[in-house]
């Protein structure tokens, strides 16, 4: 047999942040080719928006702060009370997103062919992670906008911002690995974004709308546990420039973020890991 | 920049591999050998159902075999996958493209991927738009691109980091003529400067017309091996179309059941 000169491999240790930088870009370049996904990121909690301050608004806004009388002083009261709520709707939306998306990789030859680069095995689920928290920061920046001209008016400082802004991040990475992991682990692309609309529904069983405490004891336990109660309760707080914000709360959510991110990552990882489906 | 492949692309012994589904567990290689010399082509034949694309799956580290030894250019595939991986191709059976992306932006994410540094990657996009006569398309989404061009720039894709051994399994399937025809002289181009290539195909004519040697494989084993011309010879037959009817049984219902539910559903992998 002969020797053959070959063209040398390029190189065979992987370079994780190159890697990472690598997918994310590919990541939001889709988001521009595509922008079909990050309009709905806005359009689901626009809606939302409209329809419960101009529809329920005056009626809801007089259970939710004492002393307001229904009608326009409702609605206003209710606007208060759902923009953080429609925040963290909009990342959640953005998690369900990628579930999606990650589906999609995997249905597609891509990701196989990702699997047999001598790439970081972990850029690939990251790139979609930190492309779809930069989406959603994009989409929470329109509802916030959407929410002021209606009238909403938070009396954040620039710290309380600041915090707020650590939060949807910290939010959108743990929700955005497990729906990572949820979409891998989805049968098809068009099942994988079942699994994450349990999470849309969370908000609506805690805090999110009306307060825990006009709820039956069952659904009021399930509320007050939930992770979504005290992390809505943060952004709300935060939102309030700090006005009743408990420590313990804010610990609660932070604590909630972290146990879903690392769950979520791991799942995400081993999932990947597995052998691949041929 | 050249490097020297010295030895076997491509060593297989023993290879084992089953899957376990819900209907039980299913024996798809059932001690496989084959040796691939360095700078060649060589077809593996079969039907459907064979093992083939399992196969490939081992050599390019998706898969892991249940036993046996597999080395790919002087690698172990289980205890080396990213040497492996930095010296091999894949091109699989279905298309791996970013639909939404544009053909230059697909060669251009291969070649980050691949760490070729900017000016490098550029080079290299451009010289292989060119190649695969894909340049006047570059612009353009791939999701706007025909099956065929899909194909040709899948292919492409796979030869950005200029791997020494490629897998092409089934490159050709569901191409018309006139684009199987483009990619038969891109391999044979390919072989020229020095690449390996093993290339599964359910056309006779594709393994008659590029491989230096066939291996058949039926039942979970190659049951001949040889050049196009040795395997007519002893088999007393005018085309390799007539080797394969020689070599392989018909499969019974309920192998063809068991390969269709391995595409179809989600199963259970060891």
């Amino acid at each position: 047999m002969t020797a053959v000169a070959t063209s040398a491999p390029v190189t065979a240790r992987p370079r994780p942040v190159a890697d990472v930088w690598t997918m994310l870009r590919r990541s939001l370049l889709r988001a521009v080719r595509y922008p079909g996904l990050t309009i709905f990121l806005v359009a689901g909690p626009l809606v939302m928006l409209l329809l419960f301050v101009y529809v329920f608004g005056g009626a809801f806004g007089a259970g939710v702060a004492p002393g307001v009388t229904p009608g326009a002083e409702g609605r206003a009261a209710y606007l208060d009370y759902i923009t953080p709520t429609l925040l963290i709707i909009t990342v959640v939306g953005g998690a369900t997103s990628v579930a999606t998306s990650a589906a999609m990789d995997a249905a597609g030859g891509i990701m196989a062919r990702f699997k047999t680069m001598a790439i970081s095995p972990g850029s690939v689920l990251s790139g979609q992670v930190l492309g779809f928290v930069v989406q959603a920061l994009a989409a929470l920046v329109l509802v916030l906008g959407a929410a002021y001209a209606m009238g909403y008016r938070p009396d954040a400082g620039g710290l309380d911002w600041l915090a707020l802004l650590g939060l949807f991040v910290l939010l959108g990475l743990a929700l955005n690995w497990l729906c990572v992991a949820m979409g891998l682990n989805a049968r098809s692309v068009e099942t994988a974004s079942n699994a994450p609309m349990i999470l849309l529904l969370l908000p609506f069983l805690g805090s999110g709308f009306v307060p825990v405490d006009t709820m039956p004891t069952a659904v009021r336990w399930f509320a007050e546990y939930q992770p979504f109660t005290p992390i809505i309760e943060t952004a709300r707080g935060l939102l309030a420039g700090g006005a009743g914000l408990e420590g313990a709360v804010a610990a609660q959510a932070f604590g909630w973020c972290v146990v879903l991110g690392v769950a979520g990552y791991a799942w995400a990882r081993s999932l990947y890991r597995r052998e691949h489906r041929i | 920049m050249p490097s020297v492949l010295s030895g076997p692309a491509i060593e297989i012994a023993g290879l084992r591999k089953s899957y376990r589904s819900k209907s039980g567990e299913q024996q798809v290689l059932n001690g496989v050998d084959l040796t691939v010399p360095a700078g060649t082509v060589t077809a593996l034949l079969g039907p459907n159902g064979a093992g083939k694309t399992t196969t490939v799956g081992v050599l390019s580290t998706l898969l892991r075999a249940d036993a046996g030894t597999v080395r790919v250019a002087g690698h172990d595939v289980a205890r080396e996958p990213d040497a492996v991986r930095a010296s091999i191709g894949v091109t699989g059976q279905i298309t791996a493209v970013d639909e939404l992306l544009t053909g230059t932006e697909n060669l251009r994410l291969m070649a980050e991927l691949n760490h070729l540094g900017r000016a490098d990657g550029r080079r290299r996009t451009a010289e292989l738009l060119d190649q695969f006569g894909l340049a006047e398309a570059a612009g353009k989404p791939v999701a706007t691109y025909s099956g065929g061009m899909k194909r040709k720039l899948d292919l492409a894709m796979t030869l950005v980091g200029s791997p020494s051994v490629v897998f092409l399994d089934e490159p050709t399937t569901g191409l018309d003529p006139r684009s199987r025809r483009t990619l038969w002289d891109e391999v044979r181009a390919l072989v020229t400067g020095g690449t390996t290539i093993l290339l599964t195909t359910q056309y006779l004519e594709e393994a008659d017309q590029l491989a230096d040697s066939v291996a058949v494989l039926n039942g979970g084993r190659i049951v001949a091996e040889g050049t196009p011309a040795e395997l007519k010879a002893v088999h007393d037959a005018g085309s390799l179309d007539d080797v394969f009817l020689a070599l392989t049984e018909p499969p019974t219902e309920a192998e063809l059941d068991a390969a269709d539910a391995r595409t179809t559903d989600k199963e259970t992998v060891r």
